[in-house]
């Protein structure tokens, strides 16, 4: 082989670089984010762990159900009714009442960017250094 | 072209069935294509099938206002300036409507026009002084055969199977606005720009939409009245309805505004269509409104 110590070194090298975000942030990765769970209501429309893995696809069918069939009503799995909406229900003052210490924590952590609030209003937040 | 003996046979077998079929159609007083299209609640074979297919995560809440088909009349014996602004400022009120000046980007789900915009059909030029000044309050029609859910290449916008009311779904709607081009009333509006645009985090840079309730819209979707669904599913009549039937108690008049279901003989609506002469906005054009004025 013509140059071999210098191919291996490259690939040495190589490898280094492009495993560089790997090795340089072991031992230490972000940590995981903290939602802020409502302290009135003990129980979501599903257990947690559904809600956790599949809020996007009941949101999905809620908004289907609501906008398409007109069936607005939701039994959760304890029986109780819902209203299906996202603004009214989801964000009311005694559930997710904070957009940004509930949904934005998870969503930032993982990149994802719902188009949710382009039209639905969020609810309305206290910022301090923005009353002036 | 010559007409062979096995193609002679076939059209007169053809025939015959059809003049077979004539008198079958004829007994019910209407057309087959007029018995398909009230069979079918107006919508297509196609639409017919895939409503089987439609699977509801929920139930409709008890307190709803339910209906085959809702309609409106609008009675224009009663209605003034008012009463006009009313509706119009209660409808946009409630449902976040901005008020944009610039007429190019204007949206509206409720408006006002004159006599010879509203009927231009049955205009000429001596007709009752009166009526030339009244504001006749126009919305979407809420067509039994709406043009525009025809055009609509998303469903975003569709005729909603269980009463009729032709709705807008903002999460499919795509901005092409071949509906705005489809509908013959002039009831639908582009988001030209962005409705209430938003500064930071949870606030408003301008206004704020007046009602928390209720979803705004983003630029690039197409808007109309939706006779209310969301206050209907409450339970509440529509919002122009209850503003316009409000002001017409406190004058001690006839309501200005009567909805109700169209397929309910009893309903309000029927009674008024029964007593008083109505007319509707280009019923030449076979969509069929479902909203009515008196005049």
């Amino acid at each position: 082989m013509y140059d071999g110590g210098k191919i291996i070194a490259g690939i040495i090298i190589g490898l280094a670089l492009l495993t560089f975000p790997i090795w340089y942030t072991s031992g230490r990765a972000a940590p995981r984010p903290e939602v802020k769970l409502p302290v009135k209501e003990k129980e979501c429309v599903e257990p947690k762990a559904y809600m956790t893995r599949k809020h996007m696809q009941l949101l999905d069918l809620w908004r289907d159900s609501t906008v398409r069939v007109a069936k607005r009503s939701y039994i959760a799995f304890n029986g109780k009714k819902y209203d299906m909406s996202l603004q009214n229900t989801c964000m009311s003052a005694d559930c997710h009442a904070k957009k940004t210490e509930f949904c934005d924590r998870c969503h930032n952590y993982t990149g994802v960017v719902p188009y949710c609030w382009d039209c639905h209003i969020e609810p309305k937040e206290e910022k301090p250094e923005e009353k002036h | 072209m010559g007409v062979n003996r096995r193609k002679f046979l076939k059209i007169a077998g053809v025939s015959t069935l059809g003049v077979a079929a004539m008198p079958a159609a004829d007994a019910l007083g209407i057309s087959p294509t007029e018995w398909l299209d009230k069979k079918l609640g107006g919508f297509t074979v196609p639409e017919t099938l895939f409503h089987l297919f439609e699977k509801p995560a929920g139930f409709t809440p008890g307190e709803a206002l339910t209906a085959k088909r809702w309609a409106m009349v609008v009675n224009m014996k009663q209605m003034d300036d008012e009463i006009a602004q009313a509706c119009m400022d209660a409808c946009h009120r409630v449902h976040n409507v901005p008020k944009i000046d610039n007429p190019r980007h204007e949206i509206k789900w409720i408006w006002h026009d004159d006599y010879e915009h509203v009927f231009p059909g049955q205009q000429h030029e001596h007709i009752d002084e009166n009526l030339k000044k009244l504001p006749f309050l126009v919305m979407c029609n809420h067509c039994f055969n709406p043009p525009c859910c025809r055009v609509c290449p998303t469903k975003a916008t569709f005729k909603r199977k269980k009463d009729g009311i032709v709705m807008m779904d903002m999460h499919r709607c795509i901005g092409c606005r071949f509906c705005m081009a489809a509908c013959p009333f002039g009831a639908r509006s582009f988001n030209w720009i962005v409705p209430w645009p938003r500064a930071g985090e949870g606030k408003f840079k301008g206004k704020e939409p007046p009602n928390p309730e209720f979803p705004t819209r983003m630029k690039g979707v197409v808007e109309k009245c939706q006779f209310c669904a969301e206050r209907l599913a409450k339970g509440q009549i529509p919002a122009c309805v209850e503003a316009a039937q409000e002001i017409c108690k406190r004058k001690g008049r006839e309501p200005a505004l009567v909805f109700g279901d169209l397929d309910d003989p009893d309903s309000e609506v029927r009674q008024v269509l029964r007593s008083h002469y109505t007319i509707r906005r280009k019923p030449e054009l076979g969509s069929n409104p479902n909203v009515y004025y008196i005049v």
